[in-house]
């Protein structure tokens, strides 16, 4: 079944196109990797997705819904990380975690114990009084991670989650990705860490806009007959700089 | 949802180390101090006297000229010219030549002239200076007619005009301006802080978490509205009792209308200042819009020149501004004992323009861009 099913999907800003006609599908409890050099488009056609930007042209579901006409009830069955950290540093970490969980409506009796159970699932219980702005990155990034799957959505979208972020902290946040999979969320997640692509299930690699590339790790990899993920993207970027000249 | 929200907005206010404390104390110097310095009461004028005369009635008419408290004199000149080289150098604002023999024609004519030279760069301290030494002179020719009646020089009694001034006797200016301080503090603070807020979530990414929720824009618009009502509640509270304690100026009305025209102010002007945040892209731009707009709103509401003297199409302009109906309940209040029906005309105007902006500012809200 398919959660996110994408056709034509296209965002002019100006002259500039930024999501190129792209037409993918992402099924349930699937790990996606959404790939692409800085300014491939990728975090525009998340936002498309999220209904956070109008596309242009094209159309999408996402959980169901319609990206342009529905977005609204899109917001209700997903969850967003985005790639600039985005909860409030200046409340503690159960005050931010207390604020999602009242606007996705968990009832009011059990917030507590959601707050607390989250506190546990990342080993935060000492840091439960704490100022977010006084965390270190890595610790934001989970935090912001367990906040956006608070209210258990269908997806998760997760934009660089790892950027900036010290390879054990990336590995541990990984695992929480796999745990959050193994309960049902479908994870949509772009990164440019080509090692963190080989966790995922599929992947697609965008250039310029377009998608250039869709499947399963392995068969890229055999596809162009290369050992690694990286030579996998290696080879269409440099396509993509051949492109342009 | 909203509950949250509020939470949220209320414990970053707190949280805070600057808002709270600019809450408390701007209202607080503003109130006390303005009212002091920004004073357009004409007062202390320099007199450069040139008394030619040196009688007992040129004496006097000094003595009298001095005691009034609005004249100080600057000195005593020999001729007309050097005293007129006093107000150019701007040691002296007036200047009052008693002419020789003033005395004896004053006796033998039952006349005399005097002359008053003003320095008007500042035109109104100029034609109130020499109306105020004129008064006084005239009110000292009174005296003296008083003291001589029966004598055979008493002249003819002119018509007299005495002004009765309402609601301010005194025509003091600190009642003029008490109302308008408090209607600007209202606006700075009620008006400024919803315009930085949204604006600022912008900048700090925090408004994408947010946007990606179902929170609907009408609840959103709410907990950044309601902070900012509570806040202007304490800020006008805050005004009144300093203009009280420093100034003995109380509302001679009731208090109950007022909070009731503070409430729909404020709610609409910090929606007008939340439709500026929607639109701003920085908090840059966002300060600048609103001062120009405040600015703009100050000159053209009434506040310190009279809404009248504005040509036609600027008033009509002007009854777009909640400032210009909430300064005349304001005056109203504080001067006038007015009753809430007596000021009902002006309640429904600041209703209108309350559902206005905050309309606005819903609608100008957008979780999803273009």
């Amino acid at each position: 079944m398919s959660v996110i099913k994408v056709e034509n999907l296209t965002k002019h800003f100006g002259n500039f196109i930024a999501v190129n006609n792209i037409t993918f599908q992402v099924e349930k409890g699937e790990i996606f990797g959404f790939l692409g050099v800085n300014g491939a488009g990728k975090t525009t056609a998340m936002r498309m997705l999220c209904g956070l930007s109008q596309p242009t042209s094209g159309s999408g579901t996402v959980a169901g819904y319609d990206i342009a006409s529905q977005s609204e009830d899109v917001k209700k069955h997903i969850g967003y990380m985005s790639q600039k950290f985005a909860l409030y540093e200046d409340l503690k970490v159960w005050e931010n975690m207390r604020l999602y969980a009242g606007i996705y409506g968990v009832p009011r009796s059990e917030i507590p114990a959601v707050i607390d159970r989250m506190l546990a699932a990342l080993g935060f219980e000492s840091e439960k009084n704490t100022l977010v702005k006084e965390l270190p990155l890595g610790w934001k990034q989970k935090l912001a991670f367990s906040v956006s799957i608070i209210h258990r959505p269908e997806i998760v979208f997760l934009d660089e989650p790892t950027g900036g972020v010290d390879p054990a902290a990336r590995r541990q946040f990984w695992e929480f990705i796999y745990k959050a999979a193994d309960e049902g969320i479908t994870v949509f997640v772009t990164t440019h860490y080509m090692d963190e692509a080989e966790y995922c299930h599929r992947v697609s690699i965008m250039v310029d806009g377009r998608i250039e590339a869709l499947d399963t790790p392995a068969r890229l990899k055999q596809q162009f007959s290369v050992a690694s993920m990286d030579d996998v993207f290696t080879k269409l970027a440099r396509k993509a700089e051949g492109g342009e000249q | 949802m909203l509950r949250y929200l509020l939470e949220k907005e209320f414990k970053q206010f707190f949280r805070n180390r600057f808002l709270p404390r600019l809450v408390i104390a701007l209202p607080l110097i503003a109130l006390a101090v303005f009212p002091l310095v920004a004073d357009m009461d004409v007062k202390n004028l320099s007199l450069s006297v040139i008394d030619s005369d040196h009688s007992r009635t040129s004496q006097q008419m000094q003595e009298k000229i001095a005691s009034s408290g609005y004249f100080k004199e600057s000195g005593n000149f020999a001729d007309y010219k050097s005293a007129l080289q006093s107000i150019e150098k701007g040691d002296a604002d007036l200047l009052l030549e008693i002419p020789q023999q003033f005395e004896q024609s004053l006796n033998r004519e039952n006349s005399g002239s005097l002359m008053i030279a003003a320095n008007a760069v500042n035109g109104m301290q100029g034609g109130l200076g020499s109306a105020y030494l004129s008064a006084i002179i005239a009110d000292y020719n009174r005296e003296l007619i008083a003291n001589t009646q029966g004598s055979a020089f008493l002249p003819v009694t002119a018509v007299e005009v005495r002004p009765l001034f309402r609601f301010n006797p005194n025509l003091s200016y600190r009642v003029f301006m008490i109302p308008a301080l408090i209607a600007m503090m209202l606006v700075m603070i009620c008006g400024f802080l919803p315009a930085l807020n949204i604006v600022s979530e912008k900048e700090n990414g925090t408004i994408e978490q947010v946007n990606v929720t179902p929170v609907s824009k009408f609840t959103f618009i709410l907990s950044k509205l309601i902070p900012y009502w509570v806040i202007g509640f304490v800020v006008a509270t805050l005004c009144i009792f300093t203009a009280f304690v420093f100034y003995g100026m109380f509302p001679t009305g009731s208090v109950l209308p007022l909070y009731i025209f503070i409430a729909v102010f404020v709610l609409g002007f910090s929606g007008f200042g939340l439709v500026v945040s929607n639109y701003a892209k920085n908090i840059q731009q966002a300060i600048f819009v609103m001062f120009f707009f405040v600015i703009t709103l100050i000159f053209i509401s009434g506040l310190y020149t009279p809404f009248k003297n504005m040509p036609a199409w600027m008033q009509m302009l002007g009854n777009a501004s909640p400032l210009k109906y909430f300064i005349q309940v304001l005056r109203m209040t504080y001067l006038k004992s007015a009753t809430f029906a007596e000021m009902q005309h002006l309640f429904y105007p600041l209703c209108a323009l309350a559902v206005f902006f905050n309309s606005w500012a819903v609608l100008s809200y957008w979780k999803k861009s273009a």
